[in-house]
């Protein structure tokens, strides 16, 4: 096994993003990866492409071929791939393009994510996410997501001494972060106020506990780490690609507000590395609703169960302190277009590496991303340094 | 100079508060008041429609000024509510003011601006000598399906405005337009209500279209925010207009008097025009109004006017017909029942 490192990255401004198209997104966020890598059409050996649902957003399949198309790569007739893994298919694409390079397959690869979100009504859009859960035993019993991350929230509550004030600053922190990243969708500062006050979702989950519909895509080229330095000046080693998946449904699992699949690939991701909790300097966590970042902290090992809502009200979490948590505003306020986002985390935690996280900056060497799909079923792991 | 020759609004006295509404659906009665800043809208009559509107207010027009109806001669009602897909409510109000039968007379639509595009139709007829007056109407009584965000707020009512040249109250200076194909929001033909794409409603739709229109107006009278005493926009519920006019640089002073929908409702095609005749209602001579419409669809109709002398001389008696203030006065409250009866919402025997 070769391996990799991250030589370009790319992303379009995430939000409502009526007045560009699905493939205005990743055409965008690829030119900018490209650019950024310095690399041309002809260098480029393989795409993978993480999108969950084009199918019913924007009534478009057939992505991968659509991408290598668009991109301007039809003639060079590259294989390009579609990889879908619902809210995490980002991560997986990222993850398909780090095997295909150290496999030796291939050598400058493509890793997209796109997805355009605002096409359809909130409704249609709810909807379609639920196909993210079991579509038989929970979205036909009524289940949307924030039904479900509300169960978990409402488990984890009773079990564990967490308030809904310590949960409120999660979005605070996030918002805080935003404010500093030009791409986030909400760049507005919040207080805990502004999220007990703000509209009911699903108990006890209110509007600013949840992450926004969004219009989005990213992209990075990974090459193996012996050609980087042909392309780049500060490339950014790939230290472990990890995946695991769980039961579909919520309530197969062992036990429904931790996610086994994060501590699962957390800890694959971390023996491959061959590094412990104290080398990471900073998270790219899922945070699709607040509980879900709270969880993330836990599962993945960087404190024990119950600990994170102290710790976030604490400021451990906060862009100053010895972990940053989600520096990129995180899905809640950097937004959450599911395809793209696991592919954002990456070119975060790669911009901080390289020190261009301008405004945002976070002083660390190895930072992980964290990307789940539906409740859990699937998670991917990655882990980056210089 | 072409302006408002007269004016005069017609508002129903039911009302039905968002709580009762929100009780029905099971929503958070507060997070819809907060977030629409609406306590409570207007509700027809069973007999009341676009029709009985527009003629209410044509009528309260001529009470507050003498006019020889034969001298009217166009009329234009915009409505997304017209009573007939075919066959004109501006006939009628032609026929009951006695207008009729040396007059044109269309319907127009436009979503929530067709009223403030008939006022440009006859300023253009006035202003070449077509007519010697021109009636321009907005009146609706608003579609809202039933549990849709847009039953909070769509209600009924409308204005008219006797438009001439020379000797008005209220002189209009300039008037322009912004508009694109952008659906926002619409009805297709047969169908009950209308739908909209959610959010899409907003920056999209609202914002671009009215703060392009205003910019325009600006851009042409080289005026600013500071220039006007009042601000008038269309008021789909309180926060966009508050909103756009915080964009535009209008202080929340200059825009209350003309915001009538926290106890009105959106009444649609009636729902500018209505905000301009609460302005007014308590504007006086030299004070300058800036309005800007909009209608779903989407465009804008902005309009830059003083009020003249004549509003407070004899020729012109406000207090002949009541002032909108006046008719958001003493509601008779129903409650979702009723309402539903009167909205035809429940079908009847027949």
């Amino acid at each position: 096994m070769r391996d990799v490192a991250v030589i370009g990255i790319g992303c379009t401004e995430f939000g409502e993003r009526w007045g560009t198209s699905f493939r205005d997104l990743f055409v965008t966020a690829g030119t900018l990866a490209l650019e950024d890598a310095g690399v041309s059409g002809e260098d480029i050996d393989a795409l993978y492409v993480g999108n969950m649902s084009a199918g019913r957003f924007v009534e478009q399949e057939h992505i991968g071929a659509l991408i290598a198309d668009y991109a301007g790569l039809a003639t060079n007739h590259i294989p390009s791939t579609r990889v879908e893994a619902a809210c995490a298919s980002g991560g997986l694409a990222f993850r398909q393009a780090v095997i295909s390079v150290a496999s030796g397959m291939e050598d400058v690869v493509v890793a997209a994510g796109v997805e355009k979100m605002t096409d359809v009504g909130t409704g249609a859009s709810v909807d379609m996410l639920a196909g993210a859960a079991d579509r038989e035993w929970e979205g036909f019993a009524g289940a949307t997501f924030p039904g479900l991350y509300a169960m978990i929230a409402n488990d984890y509550m009773h079990r564990y001494p967490l308030t809904r004030e310590q949960l409120a600053m999660v979005a605070v922190k996030n918002h805080e972060n935003g404010s500093k990243n030009p791409i986030a969708q909400f760049r507005n500062r919040i207080t805990v106020d502004t999220v007990l006050s703000s509209s009911m979702v699903a108990d006890p989950l209110r509007l600013f506990d949840c992450s926004p519909i969004t219009d989005g895509a990213a992209a990075a080229v990974v090459v193996p780490v012996e050609r980087a330095r042909e392309f780049t000046d500060s490339p950014v080693r790939v230290l472990a690609s990890a995946q695991a998946s769980d039961t579909i449904a919520l309530h197969d699992r062992r036990d429904i507000s931790t996610l086994d699949a994060t501590v699962a690939a957390g800890k694959r991701a971390l023996t491959q590395a061959g590094l412990t909790h104290r080398d990471i300097g900073m998270l790219e966590v899922h945070d699709c609703f607040t509980i879900a970042e709270i969880c993330a902290i836990e599962d993945l090992g960087f404190c024990g169960k119950g600990e994170a809502g102290m710790l976030t009200a604490e400021g451990a979490t906060a862009l100053d302190s010895d972990l940053p948590v989600n520096p990129s505003g995180g899905l809640k306020a950097c937004g959450h277009p599911v395809g793209a986002t696991g592919v954002k985390q990456i070119c975060e935690i790669v911009s901080q590496l390289r020190g261009d996280a301008v405004g945002r900056q976070v002083d660390a060497e190895i930072g992980m991303t964290h990307n789940v799909g539906g409740t859990g079923a699937t998670v991917v792991v990655h882990i980056l340094g210089v | 100079m072409v302006g408002i020759y007269s004016y005069g609004v017609y508002i129903p006295r039911y009302r039905i508060t968002i709580p009762e509404i929100a009780r029905v659906w099971g929503a958070n009665a507060d997070d819809i008041t907060r977030g629409l800043g609406v306590l409570e809208k207007s509700v027809p009559d069973q007999d009341e429609d676009t029709a009985t509107i527009s003629v209410e207010a044509a009528r309260a027009a001529l009470l507050r000024r003498e006019i020889d109806p034969e001298v009217i001669g166009a009329i234009y009602v915009g409505s997304e509510s017209h009573p007939y897909a075919v066959k004109p409510t501006a006939c009628t109000v032609g026929e009951a003011i006695g207008a009729t039968p040396n007059m044109t007379a269309a319907d127009y639509e436009f979503a929530c601006k067709a009223g403030t595009a008939g006022l440009q139709t006859c300023m253009g007829l006035v202003q070449s000598g077509m007519v010697p007056f021109g009636l321009a109407i907005g009146a609706d009584v608003a579609q809202g399906a039933p549990g849709d965000a847009l039953e909070y707020t769509a209600a009924a009512g409308g204005a008219a405005f006797v438009i001439g040249d020379g000797d008005t109250i209220a002189d209009i200076n300039q008037t322009c337009s912004y508009t694109t194909d952008t659906p926002d929001f619409w009805r297709r033909e047969g169908q009950s209500y209308p739908r909209h794409g959610g959010r899409f409603t907003g920056e999209p739709g609202y914002f671009k279209h009215v703060q392009g229109a205003a910019n325009l107006m600006f851009d042409r009278m080289g005026t600013g925010p500071k220039d006007y005493d009042y601000a008038v926009f269309h008021q789909p519920n309180a926060k966009f207009p508050l909103r756009v006019a915080k964009a535009l640089g209008f202080s929340e002073g200059q825009v209350r008097p003309g915001l009538a929908v926290p106890r009105l409702g959106n009444t649609y095609s009636g729902s500018s025009m209505i905000g301009l005749a609460a302005t007014l209602d308590v504007a006086g001579p030299g004070d300058r109004i800036f309005v800007t419409s909009f209608g779903s669809g989407a465009g804008s109709d902005a309009f830059d006017i003083t009020v003249t002398d004549v509003i407070e001389s004899d020729e012109f008696d406000r207090a002949a017909a009541p002032t909108v203030e006046q008719l958001l006065a003493d509601p008779i409250y129903l409650d979702y029942a009723l309402y539903a009866k009167h909205k035809g919402k429940i079908v009847m025997q027949r």
